[in-house]
């Protein structure tokens, strides 16, 4: 982790925001950027929600890291999300490890990173905090939110949290709670991290180390997550890594191992143990209907906004059948709600690739939306 | 538009709810939301006209009505329209009753399997029709129950399920269907356009 964190546009939220587990915090940053202009009607604003290791660099050159932004595929010039019309914001997660407010940032009573003194954080937070960031930008009511796999599920809170803030909503591959495989993966992820010795409770940044090894496996276990069984083998097959034949050892001597080995390895120079731990338990702890107490009629009572659900048919982390039940709550609600569900091998991970019949769904809809959202602005 | 969607679009008062079932591209969603103000909602098998129903802002949830239909409320919508769809389903029978659940109304219309062509194809030449109205052969066609307008008149007798409105539709004229001139109808009507529940 030895990125620059100069460029990092910040707010610093003032206003106290009372979390989920009791505890209130105020005066702490929330990091976030911004694409494409917002024009003088305000009528173009798309706020994008992240995933579990995003960030708030969607599109271009991520200025830390100097990768692609995590979602080039679908945001920027003549894009899907079309920067030349739309004004995409997006904010890093609070629990995250861009800039805003998370485990790694010192506490300043005892000018000590947080680690496990952060208090633990649900979805909602994160979308309470993120709301005041469109306060900031002075943004009444957008045009879109979007968001894939947690960031579906912030999608859903927002909604729910700030009704009609938004003209139209697209959750893509996610659920209205989270079920007890993906309980489980997290779990794995979890205790990958805290079984590496050099986690130490939590403690490792004030030693100015990170448990690589626990926290590269949690990203291995992610990634095989996000592939679908078909893809995986057409991918890697029984293909061997720069060699003939097998070395009768331990090493990487499949593709598919070196494949993990690499996505773990460089991962865990952008992204930090804690705030996995963090961010895992909040989509945990994600169930919407608990709230609304067990009813998702009430929950989505009065929804003006217009939603298109997406799903994709090998992904067996958030299933076609868990986004229909989204659809089904908002139909019971009388919600106005579209559904695709796109035919693809690329699992869990094809909202972030290059997936034809997906961006064209999703370009299709809010394209349209922009129409209708600028009709109605006008009467 | 087609003559059909017409003839449908006429049975429905203004800024009512309604569920198109098999809605196709859209057309008749898009016509009765604009002309209307109709709060419209389609189910779609096909991806192709989901995708084109989305482009147009069109709410749509591609599913498939055989199997998916529980998904919506009992009651939730004032009408419940399925156009040129009743006969291609495994079980016509149990649609209709989830049609029926869901809609206060509902809107069905047929290909007449009793229309004097279709007849005389099988009477005279001895094959399965071919026509405008279905234009499949045996081998390839989607419908697995074909009935004609009187089958569907009397299926609602025995069912018990009120007709308010029974209409014949050819290309260019279509007229009200009762007991009295059910045989005539039957004989000469392409579609047959029901208004139950």
């Amino acid at each position: 982790m030895n990125y620059k964190f100069e460029d990092i546009k910040k707010i610093n939220v003032s206003k106290p925001l009372r979390l989920d587990c009791g505890k209130t915090i105020k005066d702490f940053p929330l990091a976030y950027e911004t694409y494409g202009k917002l024009n003088v009607e305000k009528d173009n604003a798309i706020l994008v929600f992240h995933a579990l290791t995003g960030d708030q660099f969607v599109s271009e050159t991520n200025p830390v890291t100097k990768k692609e932004g995590w979602w080039s595929s679908a945001v920027g010039p003549d894009k899907a999300i079309d920067t030349n019309k739309y004004f995409v914001i997006c904010a890093n997660v609070i629990g995250g490890c861009m800039g805003s407010w998370g485990p790694k940032e010192k506490n300043k009573k005892t000018n000590e990173p947080y680690g496990l003194n952060f208090p633990v954080i649900t979805i909602r937070d994160m979308v309470k905090a993120q709301e005041t960031l469109l306060d900031h930008l002075g943004i009444k009511k957008l045009l879109c939110t979007t968001g894939g796999s947690m960031g579906g599920m912030q999608l859903l809170e927002f909604c729910t949290t700030f009704p009609n803030r938004t003209f139209s909503a697209v959750p893509i591959a996610c659920s209205l709670s989270h079920s007890a495989q993906n309980i489980a993966l997290n779990e794995l992820a979890r205790q990958a991290i805290m079984a590496d010795p050099v986690w130490d409770n939590g403690k490792y940044l004030q030693k100015k180390i990170q448990p690589k090894n626990g926290l590269a496996v949690a990203r291995m276990v992610g990634h095989i997550s996000y592939l679908s069984e078909k893809g995986m083998q057409e991918k890697f097959g029984r293909k061997l890594q720069e060699k003939t034949d097998y070395e009768f050892s331990f090493d990487a001597d499949f593709q598919v191992e070196s494949y993990l080995r690499h996505q773990g390895y460089t991962f865990v120079e952008r992204f930090d143990a804690n705030s996995i731990l963090y961010i895992t338990r909040a989509m945990d702890y994600f169930d919407l209907s608990k709230k609304f107490k067990g009813g998702l009629v009430e929950a989505f009572r009065d929804q003006k906004t217009k939603y298109l659900v997406i799903s994709f048919s090998s992904d067996w982390l958030y299933t076609t059948k868990e986004n229909k039940d989204i659809v089904i709550a908002l139909n019971a609600s009388d919600a106005d709600v579209s559904f695709s569900e796109i035919n693809t091998d690329k699992g869990h991970d094809s909202f972030l690739v290059n997936e034809p019949e997906f961006l064209k769904t999703l370009k299709g809809f809010i394209d349209s939306m922009h129409t209708k959202f600028k009709n109605e602005k006008r009467i | 538009m087609k003559k059909e969607f017409k003839v449908i679009a006429d049975l429905l008062p203004k800024n009512v709810r309604v569920l198109d079932v098999g809605c196709g591209d859209g057309s008749l969603m898009n016509h009765l939301i604009k002309e209307k103000n109709i709060k419209a909602r389609g189910l779609e098998l096909e991806k192709e006209n989901v995708q084109k129903c989305i482009y147009k802002g069109l709410p749509v949830i591609e599913g498939n009505a055989e199997t998916e239909l529980h998904q919506f409320p009992d009651q939730s919508f004032d009408y419940v329209v399925l156009s040129q769809t009743l006969q291609a389903f495994y079980n016509p029978e149990k649609v209709l009753k989830e049609l029926l659940r869901i809609g206060k109304s509902v809107i069905i219309s047929i290909p007449n399997f009793g229309y004097w062509k279709v007849r005389t194809s099988l009477l005279f030449f001895g094959k399965m029709p071919v026509t405008k109205t279905l234009p499949n052969s045996w081998y390839n066609t989607p419908n697995l129950h074909m009935c004609t307008i009187k089958d569907l008149f009397h299926f609602c007798i025995e069912k018990k399920i009120k007709i308010k409105k029974a209409i014949g539709v050819n290309e260019n004229s279509m007229s009200e269907i009762n007991k009295n001139n059910l045989e005539i109808k039957n004989f000469f009507s392409k579609l047959g356009v029901f208004l139950i529940g």
